[in-house]
């Protein structure tokens, strides 16, 4: 288990490091949501009834934006050979990357969205399931974004590939996602997304640290 | 052959990189305490024999057993018996010296000694440096104080003295003497003799496959990448 939790926090101590990294995804973030109003136009109910979905699909795009750097930097300085061979079981290093990938990207995006929500003139209704419904989406987002990296590990423009792999996958989560705050907004219960939400996040831990695996050992040979 | 149920050994191995063979054919068998060097010209697969070695790549054909069990049967054992130092040196930039030291460390069971294993390779002085500072070959020491600071009966070394100074190699040289003489083994690729006292030899140009089979697919006329 010590090299569980040293992956978690050297991976946490580089990004703290080249904090520009994650700051760029939270400022792509900021700047994509903000472009809405000058497309659709400032109309407060219009950016109100598209402030979920509006949220959900930047969220979404700023984190694709982390993924290449997610195991593509171990794979080029030679240490994904020695988490490879490290004696402990892989999907346990997988997990320990995703955990930190969620500490330093999906984490920042939660923090950021409800001050986009203000920005969008979101109703104060769906404040709280906007939080939680990010909460379980962003981590599902790291887990199958992980899955995608791994699998594109070492491919020419491995970039494009990536998106092309997990952007089908998280359509769940964006229905579900913003399904739950249009919920909340409306004045429904949106304990049934969130119920989703929270199922696909379990399946999510099963699946995606072992395909993860898989996909690393196969990278590195 | 000598049965090796203490040793590192290896039977009737054989490489394959893009539909290419390296080599095949090769065994190999070193005793506790025992030592040894893989010489042929680049290309000739001294790197991706140790690659098969250290489990990260499956031999094509052919078995490695450590102590007698086939390394495929049980790999988190072998891991944790085994330092791999390959040619690219697993530094990060972002980190201190002693913070990639203590990581990689931290992947391994067994006691550490980060301040010995600096001291050793002589980085005690910049410990607390970030690593992109380094220059090459402080960074090939930083990575070999790696496998001085857990210890492992088997270490595989790719190219060990690669951007070392000489200084730097008669270090290396003592740690290879003091490893082996307790009861480690070492297997080591070397263009340029390492001077490692009564090691086995093994010539990777002599289990080359034909010259013919090396060049080409006739149909594309394509010269193989990987073999040269």
């Amino acid at each position: 288990m010590s090299g569980f939790f040293a992956l978690v926090g050297r991976d946490i101590r580089i990004a703290l490091r080249q904090f520009s990294d994650t700051m760029m995804v939270i400022v792509f973030f900021v700047i994509a949501a903000a472009l809405f109003p000058f497309g659709v136009g400032p109309e407060p109910n219009l950016l109100a009834r598209m402030a979920p979905g509006i949220l959900w699909v930047t969220a979404l795009l700023a984190a694709m934006l982390s993924f290449d750097r997610l195991f593509q930097n171990d794979y080029d300085d030679g240490t994904l050979e020695l988490l490879v061979i490290a004696p402990q079981p892989l999907w346990m290093t997988a997990l320990a990357k995703i955990i930190a990938h969620w500490l330093t990207t999906g984490l920042p995006l939660l923090v950021a969205s409800p001050v986009i929500g203000i920005m969008l003139n979101l109703e104060p209704r769906g404040f709280g399931v906007l939080i939680a419904a990010m909460a379980l989406g962003t981590a599902i987002i790291s887990l199958v974004g992980a899955l995608g990296a791994a699998l594109s590990l070492g491919s020419r423009r491995s970039g494009v590939l990536l998106s092309l792999l997990v952007l089908p996958l998280v359509i769940p989560v964006l229905i579900f996602g913003a399904g739950a705050v249009d919920a909340a907004i409306g004045g429904f219960p949106a304990t049934q997304q969130l119920l989703v939400l929270g199922g696909l996040l379990l399946g999510c831990i099963v699946v995606c640290p072992w395909g993860c695996a898989v996909a690393l050992r196969l990278a590195a040979d | 052959m000598v049965s090796h149920m203490d040793g590192f050994s290896g039977t009737g191995l054989a490489c394959v990189r893009s539909n290419r063979i390296v080599f095949a054919g090769l065994d190999f068998a070193v005793s506790p305490g025992g030592a040894l060097v893989l010489s042929g010209p680049n290309g000739s697969g001294k790197s991706s024999l140790l690659r098969l070695m250290a489990g990260i790549a499956r031999p094509a054909a052919g078995n490695i057993s450590w102590q007698g069990t086939p390394i495929s049967e049980d790999p988190e054992m072998f891991f944790a018996r085994m330092h791999y130092v390959g040619h690219r040196d697993a530094v990060k930039p972002a980190l201190t010296v002693r913070e990639n030291l203590s990581f990689h460390a931290a992947l391994r069971p067994g006691p550490t000694d980060i301040d010995a294993a600096l001291d050793r390779v002589d980085l005690a002085a910049l410990a607390d440096l970030p690593a992109r500072m380094l220059s090459a070959g402080q960074t090939r020491r930083l990575t070999l104080a790696r496998i001085l600071a857990t210890p492992a009966p088997l270490w595989l070394l790719d190219e060990p003295t690669i951007a070392l100074d000489y200084r730097a190699v008669d270090r290396l040289r003592g740690a290879i003497d003091d490893h082996r003489a307790g009861g480690g083994i070492i297997v080591a690729s070397t263009n340029v003799p390492l001077g490692i006292d009564d090691a086995t030899t093994i010539d990777l140009a002599a289990h080359a496959p034909e010259i013919d089979a090396l060049w080409g697919d006739e149909s594309t006329g394509e010269p193989a990448e990987d073999v040269r």
